[in-house]
């Protein structure tokens, strides 16, 4: 094996071959040699697994979306209003999203995660079209079908058969293309025996299989799926299951929404974590659904005994790629990265003091070490920052945090600690372990 | 706006994406026939669009037929009694205005229906059409359809009722003997012309607007109480000109004013009638046809107008829809 192998396969967990897997290979293939003559100059192309199944052309791409709602009371909804406060409205607007920034390549298949009211719908129904974004632009390439809802546009009157036709014409489809596909879905719903009765006496599992059996034969380029496969029983959440994986294996571009782990680790070759609308990790699974975890385990306290006493208190970190640069949650091997502590000094502090920066992973672990130089630094009183810059960060995988401790460099005192829960991801490309570490694996013979 | 470098990691792979690919492969085997990727090959966009086209007619068809159905549901005599609907009017009105009344205008069922069956089928399509995106608010929200279709359904279930009314109508205008076959009948279709883009147009605009402003169908509702009245339906034209004179064109302004007295002059025929007291009462506005061309115009530019704005107005908001119900 070369000595450096991104190694940009799909997903370490498809094994299975398809005719897309070719097409996909290529493309990862073609993507190789970029991201292995980026890797030594650290200039973060190299985008783990993301990057993998990335080689084909983009069809959905979002560029600084944000969308903002109104709340409903300050918008004129009557005529009245419209005159009575001609231009005077504004007030409490809630963004829903802010300055998203996805591009989705033919062919991945992206999981879109985050605690509630995070924007996951929001950021669906934007790139579905049925929402306009605020600002920003969406551009979309290929038939998309959304099932943010199954069986929207049911009517209850109307017989199965006939909300077939008119959920298929919703969707986009031609009464003849139905006519072909018209046995196909009423068995993948198994409702054959239903199929002329009407909807309202369907039962509410019956109700979901036929809106997702039309929506999946709309043969769509692109899936976006909002959380709609945790209703129906266990047998036909694995049926969507396997129709949604042999849409992977089609090599269509499938985009859901979702909140099982599990289900990302599997199915997905990416995730994108939002939070408060705003994309917190963009990359490799592995690492997004540790995100996830801790993200949704941490509770936002920080206590620390003798903290609020302290001399010198850290009060904030904050991740980017370079000193000064935007917030960033998420980085790639190789890349640059800094780190950068806020400390506040009271008066009467020491003079010098030594900040020691602690990365660590799951159950503590320390990672790595980062120290000011033994003759300590100073600081003045107020606020201040200090900055840790790593040229290329190593090939790690997964999400960590920080401690920041803080001791009199003069006497070696410890003054305080803090462990920030604010964590930052590694998109490493291995997509097991912590460490990449290049082996070799040989017979002995 | 787009604010500078994103907190996600495309800042640096920003560029290597930019490569826009116009050269989709192709899927084989199940791609149905209308679903021509975008930008595949020259040509594909107006094969693209009239495949879209034929979509949106057909999902036009699909929702009239829903409509349709559940209106006439568990009902026996189902859509007869939209047809029994004129035929029983015909009697009440004739009754009224001809036993109890003496209006003075002969056969007057019959020159109330030939204007009412198309007032009605405005005013129907203009009221379901305020509802018609609120009461699918269910469907905007979640599925992207072309929304035009909503209020453009209101209208086409309403043509149907009245295309299929006229019919009757015709058929017992006929059966009762009255004269009707003559060139009078080809003014028939500039004044289903006129009506149907005036249709249109208002019900594209009042389903809009319905959306973002709630007082709409209220408003609407009143409107077309009132309305009504400014159409020649129950009184006979003459009326207007006695008073209105040479202001008589402001009148027939309102184009549903000049539909009306078309199709009144195309299926009444009769043009005056003799009074008890020996004067002739004008029941309707000319005996010719070139006085309806003329007005017809006017009220087709002036619906043409109607049409622009309500698409315009349509176009507009339509974006906001899903946020606003």
């Amino acid at each position: 094996m070369p000595p450096i192998s991104p190694a940009p396969q799909a997903s370490p967990t498809q094994a299975s071959p398809g005719p897309a897997h070719v097409g996909r290979q290529g493309g990862g293939a073609a993507n190789a040699s970029i991201s292995a003559g980026a890797l030594p100059t650290g200039a973060g192309s190299a985008r783990g697994g993301a990057a993998a199944a990335g080689g084909g052309p983009v069809v959905i791409r979002a560029t600084g979306v944000s969308k903002k709602f109104v709340s409903y009371h300050k918008r004129a909804t009557s005529l009245k209003e419209m005159f009575v406060r001609r231009g005077g409205l504004s007030g409490d607007d809630f963004w829903a999203l802010r300055d998203i920034n996805i591009e989705i390549h033919r062919g991945q298949t992206v999981g879109l995660a985050g605690a509630n009211g995070s924007g996951k719908s929001t950021t669906l129904k934007v790139l579905a079209g049925i929402l306009r974004p605020t600002s920003g632009k969406v551009e979309v390439n290929g038939r998309i079908a959304s099932l943010l809802e199954l069986g929207a546009g049911f009517n209850g009157e109307l017989s199965g058969r006939d909300n077939v036709y008119l959920n298929a014409a919703l969707l986009g489809l031609t009464k003849r293309e139905t006519d072909r596909l018209f046995d196909s879905i009423v068995d993948f719903a198994e409702l054959r025996h239903k199929i002329d009765d009407e909807v309202k006496h369907y039962s509410s599992g019956q109700y979901v299989r036929l809106g997702f059996a039309v929506a999946v034969h709309v043969d769509p380029d692109i899936l976006l799926v909002d959380e709609v496969l945790a209703v129906g029983d266990e047998a036909f959440q694995r049926k969507c299951l396997a129709k949604i994986e042999e849409f992977r294996q089609q090599g269509r571009t499938i985009l859901f929404v979702t909140h099982s782990l599990d289900l990302i680790e599997n199915m997905c070759d990416r995730v994108v974590v939002l939070e408060s609308g705003k994309i917190i990790h963009d990359g490799a699974p592995a690492v997004g659904t540790k995100l996830l975890r801790q993200r949704l385990g941490s509770s936002p306290t920080e206590g620390a005994g003798a903290f609020s006493q302290a001399s010198v208190r850290p009060e904030t970190i904050g991740y980017s790629a370079s000193p000064g640069g935007p917030a960033q949650m998420s980085f790639e091997p190789g890349e640059s990265m800094t780190f950068t502590v806020g400390l506040e000094a009271d008066p009467g502090h020491p003079e010098r003091i030594a900040v020691r920066c602690v990365v660590v992973g799951q159950q503590e672990l320390p990672i790595w070490v980062m120290k000011t130089p033994p003759e300590g630094i100073r600081v003045p009183d107020g606020f201040s920052q200090l900055d840790f810059t790593i040229d290329a960060l190593p090939a790690l995988l997964g999400a960590f945090a920080v401690r920041v401790e803080v001791a009199d460099a003069g006497t070696g005192t410890p003054i305080t600690e803090r462990r920030f829960h604010d964590l930052f991801g590694v998109n490493g490309s291995h997509g097991e372990g912590l460490v990449k570490v290049d082996y070799e694996a040989r017979p002995r013979v | 706006m787009t604010r500078s470098p994103s907190p996600s990691r495309r800042a640096g792979s920003g560029p290597r994406h930019a490569v826009r690919t116009s050269q989709q492969t192709p899927r084989n085997g199940s791609a149905p026939a209308g679903s021509a990727d975008p930008g595949a090959a020259p040509g594909a966009l107006t094969r693209r669009s009239r495949a879209q086209g034929r979509v949106r007619w057909e999902l036009l068809r699909n929702l009239i037929r829903k409509d349709l159905k559940v209106k006439y549901k568990g009902s026996t005599l189902g859509f007869a009694w939209s047809l029994a609907n004129p035929l029983l009017l015909l009697i009440v009105y004739t009754f009224l205005f001809q036993v109890v009344f003496k209006a003075g205008v002969p056969r007057f069922g019959i020159y109330f229906l030939a204007g009412m069956l198309v007032w009605n089928a405005f005013a129907g399509s203009v009221s379901s059409a305020c509802g018609s995106v609120i009461g699918n608010a269910n469907l905007v929200k979640k599925v992207r359809f072309p929304l035009p279709v909503l209020p453009l359904s209101a209208v086409g279930f309403a043509a149907v009722h009245f295309v299929l009314q006229l019919l009757v109508l015709v058929a017992v205008v006929l059966a009762l003997g009255y004269p009707l076959i003559g060139g009078g009948l080809l003014l028939l279709i500039p004044a289903g012309t006129v009506a149907l883009v005036f249709t249109i147009g208002m019900s594209m605009l009042v389903s809009a607007l319905s959306v973002r402003f709630k007082d709409t169908p209220h408003l609407i509702e009143v409107a077309l109480v009132a309305w009504v009245w400014l159409n020649p339906m129950v009184y006979a034209f003459g009326l207007i000109r006695n008073h209105l004179h040479e202001y008589t064109w402001v009148y027939l302004l309102n184009p549903m004013a000049i539909v009306v007295a078309t199709f009144q002059r195309a299926i009444y025929v009769t043009s005056t009638a003799k009074k008890p007291d020996g004067s002739t009462l004008e029941v309707l506005a000319d005996p010719g046809y070139l006085f309806y061309l003329k007005h017809l115009g006017v009220a087709g530019l002036i619906s043409l107008g109607v049409l622009g704005l309500g698409v315009w107005v349509f176009r507009k908001l339509q974006a906001d829809f899903a946020e606003d119900l």
